[in-house]
C-alpha cells in the first residue's frame, strides 16, 4: 500500500496578540517612568542594608562633598506658592525680583543650592550655563548666623501642607501617617559637621527624624 | 492583523491579469516580541532600581542627651563608639568615660569587628526578637502586633545602649556606617553626639600610641 502523504506545513504561530500585549506594556512603563530630575552636583553615597524605599512626598537636602547645601522639594504647585512664601520673608532682596516668568522657572527646577540674593540669576539662566554654576555656586546658607535653609525647610512645608489640605482633602491624620518625609542625601566624604549643620538645622524647627539617603550594601564592606 | 492579505479574489479590475499571483504574505513576528519584551525588561529595571533606599534616624528633641537626668542609663549596658577623621579609626568602650582608666579598643567595619560587637551586647534582646519572630511566622501574631512587640523589646530599659560620638571632621560613611550596623544588630536605642574633649585627647593619645595622628 502506498504510504499516505500528510501535507506538511511548518507550524506557524500568531504572534500578533503577543506583540500587542509586549507594546501596551511598553506604552504602559514609559509613560509611567519618570525622568529622573537632574542633579546639581555628583553625590556618592555611602551604603547600607536598609530596605524602606526613598518615598514620592520628601524634602530632600543634599550635601556634596565640600559641604555645599541644596534644598528641593517636588510638587511644581507646591514649589510656586513656597517661592512666593519666601518672598514675603525676604521682603528687601526677593520680593521685588519676583516675575511671573521667575515663579513659573523656578517651578520647574531640581535642587539648587544657592543664596537667595542670587537666586534670580541662577533660575533664569541657561540650562548649560547653570550646570556651570553649579559647579562655583555656594550653596544654601546654613550657619546658626544666616540660616536661609531653616526659611526654605518652613516655607516648604508651610506651602507642603497647605497644598495637602486644601487641594488634597487630606487631614491632619493623613498627614501624620504620610505626610512630608525629609530626606538628606550627603556624600560619603563629607565631613560629618557639615551634615549635623543640617540635621540641626531641622531640629531646630521641631523635625527630628530623616530619612537617610544610602545606595544598596554590597558585601563586603572594606 | 499578522498577515498581510495580498490583493486578491473580489473586484478584479482592468490591471488583475498584468499582476503576478500573490499567495498571502507572512511576516515573522518573532523580532518584534523580541524587542518589546526586552524594551519591557528595561522599562521594569529602570523603574523599580532608580528608587533609593533610605535609612531612618530619629534624634532626640533635647540636644544634650548626657546631661538630661532622665535619659541617664546604666553603665553596664552603655557602649560608646568614637569615630575619628579617618574611616579605620574606630574605637569603643563600655560604660561610663573615665579619662585615667578607659581603654579604647580598636576595631573595623568588617564582619567580624563592631558587628560582633554589637550582636554579642545586644544577645538577649535578639534571643527575644527571635522567638518573637518564629511566633509570627507560626501565625502565633499578626505582623503589626510583632512590630509592636519588637518595637517593644528594643525599647527596653534594660536594652543596650550606644552612643556614637563624632568629631568635625569624621567622614559621613562612618556614622551612617555604624548606624547600619545598629540596625543589623538590631539595637534600637542609640544617640549621635559630638565627642567630649577628654574622650578626644584619649583618642589622640590611643591613636599616637599607635603610631597614627588625628590630623
Amino acid at each position: 500500500m502506498p504510504k499516505i502523504k500528510m501535507p506538511r506545513s511548518s507550524p506557524s504561530l500568531d504572534m500578533t496578540p503577543m506583540v500587542d500585549l509586549g507594546f501596551l506594556l511598553v506604552t504602559f512603563f514609559i509613560l509611567t517612568a519618570k525622568f529622573r530630575p537632574v542633579e546639581p552636583v555628583v553625590i556618592d553615597m555611602p551604603s547600607s542594608h536598609a530596605t524602606i524605599k526613598l518615598e514620592d512626598k520628601v524634602m530632600l537636602i543634599t550635601v556634596d562633598k565640600n559641604g555645599r547645601v541644596f534644598f528641593d522639594l517636588g510638587n511644581p504647585v507646591v514649589r510656586q506658592n513656597m517661592l512666593k512664601n519666601m518672598a514675603e520673608r525676604y521682603p528687601a532682596v526677593l520680593q521685588p525680583q519676583l516675575t511671573e516668568e521667575f515663579v513659573t522657572r523656578f517651578s520647574n527646577l531640581g535642587s539648587f543650592g544657592v543664596p537667595v540674593a542670587q537666586l534670580k540669576d541662577y533660575v533664569m539662566a541657561d540650562e548649560s550655563d547653570r550646570a556651570d554654576l553649579d559647579k562655583t555656586v555656594s550653596g544654601i546658607p546654613a550657619d546658626s548666623l544666616s540660616n536661609e535653609l531653616g526659611d526654605w525647610i518652613m516655607a516648604g512645608y508651610t506651602e507642603f501642607v497647605r497644598y495637602a489640605k486644601d487641594e488634597e482633602g487630606m487631614t491632619d491624620d493623613d498627614l501624620r501617617k504620610k505626610g512630608l518625609k525629609y530626606a538628606i542625601k550627603a556624600d560619603g566624604d563629607t565631613d560629618y559637621e557639615k551634615v549635623k549643620k543640617v540635621v540641626d538645622t531641622f531640629r531646630d524647627r521641631e523635625i527630628y527624624s530623616f530619612n537617610f539617603v544610602t545606595s544598596l550594601e554590597q558585601e563586603p564592606k572594606k | 492583523m499578522a498577515e498581510i492579505v495580498g490583493n486578491e479574489g473580489g473586484g478584479g479590475g482592468k490591471h488583475q491579469k498584468k499582476r503576478a499571483k500573490k499567495g498571502r504574505v507572512h511576516i515573522d513576528m518573532t523580532p518584534m516580541v523580541d524587542l518589546a519584551f526586552l524594551l519591557i525588561t528595561f522599562f521594569i529595571l529602570a523603574t523599580t532600581l532608580s528608587k533609593p533606599s533610605v535609612m531612618e534616624i530619629t534624634y532626640p528633641k533635647e540636644k544634650d542627651v548626657e546631661n538630661k537626668d532622665k535619659t541617664r542609663v546604666r553603665d553596664d549596658l552603655a557602649t560608646t563608639i568614637l569615630l575619628g577623621k579617618k574611616r579605620e579609626h574606630l574605637y569603643f568602650y563600655h560604660g561610663r568615660f573615665k579619662s585615667d582608666t578607659t581603654v579604647l579598643e580598636l576595631t573595623d567595619f568588617s564582619k567580624d569587628g563592631i558587628r560582633k560587637v554589637f550582636l554579642e551586647k545586644n544577645r538577649d534582646i535578639l534571643e527575644k526578637i527571635k522567638t518573637e519572630e518564629k511566633n509570627y511566622q507560626e501565625n502565633k501574631i499578626t505582623e503589626e502586633e510583632f512590630i509592636k512587640r519588637r518595637r517593644s523589646i528594643k525599647g527596653d530599659d534594660n536594652a543596650p545602649f550606644v552612643i556614637v560620638k563624632t568629631l568635625d571632621k569624621t567622614p559621613y560613611r562612618s556614622v551612617i556606617d555604624v548606624v547600619d550596623e545598629l540596625n543589623i544588630a538590631n539595637i534600637g536605642k542609640f544617640a549621635i553626639q559630638d565627642m567630649a574633649e577628654s574622650e578626644d585627647i584619649t583618642l589622640r593619645q590611643t591613636l599616637a600610641a599607635a603610631g597614627q595622628t588625628n590630623e
